[in-house]
């Protein structure tokens, strides 16, 4: 699905990543996990193309992904600040992106799924965070893409709002496709993913199950053994 | 907020237009007084806009290029969009006064085309030097402060300086200095090339008897123009080099 090879990163002098090797399979929930800092957004933005790498090859679906912008057609992105044009209004947004990607009939339904209707008619920037968020995610799902790439999914959201969300991820995930997330919420990490992928100090520290990940580490549970690799490494 | 701001623009030319015909009560003075105005507003609107345009749009930016879409064509739309409407305030405000006023049936006509032309093209130059700016900028602040400076530095201080080289090196010859001179300078081509299309050169002197011969003449018009285009289409390109290669 995705592959990215010998990636390397770095912003003026600050070295994100440094030589990052990882192959992503079809089907199912990659988790990207790493302390602040670590690169998890970097190595997200390289995917999407809009962070240029200064090293290393990544390909989409086989195809590598230089000069080419027609293979974001197959991925859906939700960004980690929802930082939307302030004047417009949710029901134009919601058009523009359909008008730029395609017809779609979806939105209607995760609209009335995170009860958006009485925002529709609402300016972006006088929205809370957590209602900027819902639609950030309304315009994710709305489009039947086989890589869904979530950067920090659950920021904002309530409860209830969280509950679908982790719905709607599992009935992604039963269509077959391939879910790449990025949380600091472990307990939601643990419950969706199926592997995780841990990035420390610009390289892939750990890869596997996060049953492997606890055997790796002689920990009990998962927010231990993610706590245990930290301390060592910044010990 | 860039159509709010447009038509404000647009507004602000009409009354303009308006003002000027009324007080002036020559269509030849009016088109005078209107180059002074345009010579230094375009310039400063394309800049101000321009800058603003990206700074104001960088989440809109970023949310489109995760998009589907080609970084270029992204980047040369909102170029486009804000050069365009800015010259279409331009021409449709002052146009609208002087097109009722009786312009068709004047033979100011020509002076008038020309200077709607080259202030379509300081628009385009300035907006495309603000975006250079921009792109290169993260802080606004500072890339508002290089965009002001940058302007203030073409319409200004250049004839300042130029003026300053004439007075120091008198005793040379200096005409193809100062022709070359005012070519490099987007804002002194253009008010070269009115003036002299204005017949008013007479007062110019010498140094004006010269570039009447130049610009006069439709060799010297067309490599104006060519000047001119090479002032857009430089900093387009650097538009599209720089933001290939940007990270968001």
């Amino acid at each position: 699905m995705v592959s990215i090879q010998n990636l390397h990163k770095q912003f003026n002098k600050n070295v994100v990543l440094s030589g990052v090797d990882l192959d992503i399979s079809e089907g199912g929930i990659f988790a990207v996990l790493g302390p602040n800092g670590s690169g998890k957004t970097t190595l997200i933005k390289s995917i999407l193309g809009m962070v240029i790498p200064n090293k290393g090859e990544i390909s989409v679906l086989g195809k590598s992904i230089k000069n080419n912008s027609t293979y974001r057609n197959k991925i859906d992105y939700l960004p980690q600040i929802a930082n939307f044009p302030s004047n417009l209004k949710v029901k134009e947004l919601i058009k523009m992106i359909k008008d730029l990607r395609g017809k779609t009939t979806e939105d209607e339904r995760l609209i009335s799924l995170f009860k958006l209707g009485p925002f529709l008619n609402k300016k972006l920037g006088n929205l809370s965070g957590g209602t900027k968020q819902k639609v950030n995610l309304v315009l994710t799902f709305m489009f039947d893409s086989p890589l869904i790439i979530l950067d920090e999914p659950t920021t904002g959201l309530d409860p209830i709002s969280l509950l679908r969300l982790k719905d709607l991820i599992q009935s992604e995930k039963a269509k077959g496709k391939t879910i790449l997330i990025t949380s600091h919420i472990m307990s939601f990490v643990e419950e969706v993913s199926d592997e995780i992928v841990f990035l420390l100090e610009g390289k892939i520290y750990f890869k596997g199950s996060i049953n492997a990940l606890k055997t790796k580490t002689n920990q009990p549970d998962f927010e231990r053994a993610i706590a245990s690799i930290l301390t060592e490494n910044h010990a | 907020m860039r159509s709010r701001w447009s038509y404000v623009y647009l507004a602000f030319y009409l009354m303009l237009g308006i003002m000027l015909l009324f007080l002036n009560n020559d269509l030849s003075k009016a088109v005078i007084t209107l180059m002074n105005v345009i010579i230094v507003l375009v310039p400063l609107i394309g800049t101000i806009f321009g800058v603003m345009y990206y700074y104001n749009s960088k989440e809109f930016t970023e949310l489109l290029l995760a998009q589907p879409l080609k970084r270029s064509s992204i980047f040369m739309g909102q170029y486009l969009g804000v050069a365009l409407s800015l010259s279409m305030s331009l021409v449709i405000g002052l146009g609208i006064p002087f097109i009722f006023y009786g312009i068709f049936r004047s033979n100011a006509i020509w002076d008038f085309s020309l200077l709607l032309i080259t202030g379509a093209f300081l628009t385009f130059i300035f907006t495309a030097l603000a975006f250079n700016i921009a792109l290169s900028n993260e802080n606004r602040i500072k890339g508002f402060g290089y965009a002001i400076l940058l302007w203030l530095f073409l319409a200004v201080i250049y004839d300042g300086l130029f003026l300053m080289f004439l007075v120091v090196f008198e005793d040379y010859p200096l005409d193809q200095f100062s022709l070359i001179a005012s070519m490099l300078n987007p804002i002194d081509l253009s008010r070269t090339l009115i003036l002299l299309k204005l017949d008013i050169s007479a007062l110019l002197g010498y140094t004006g008897a010269i570039f009447k011969q130049f610009f006069g003449t439709n060799f010297g018009l067309i490599i104006s123009f060519l000047a001119l285009a090479i002032w857009v289409i430089l900093p387009v390109f650097r538009i599209l080099r720089k933001s290939r290669k940007k990270d968001f």
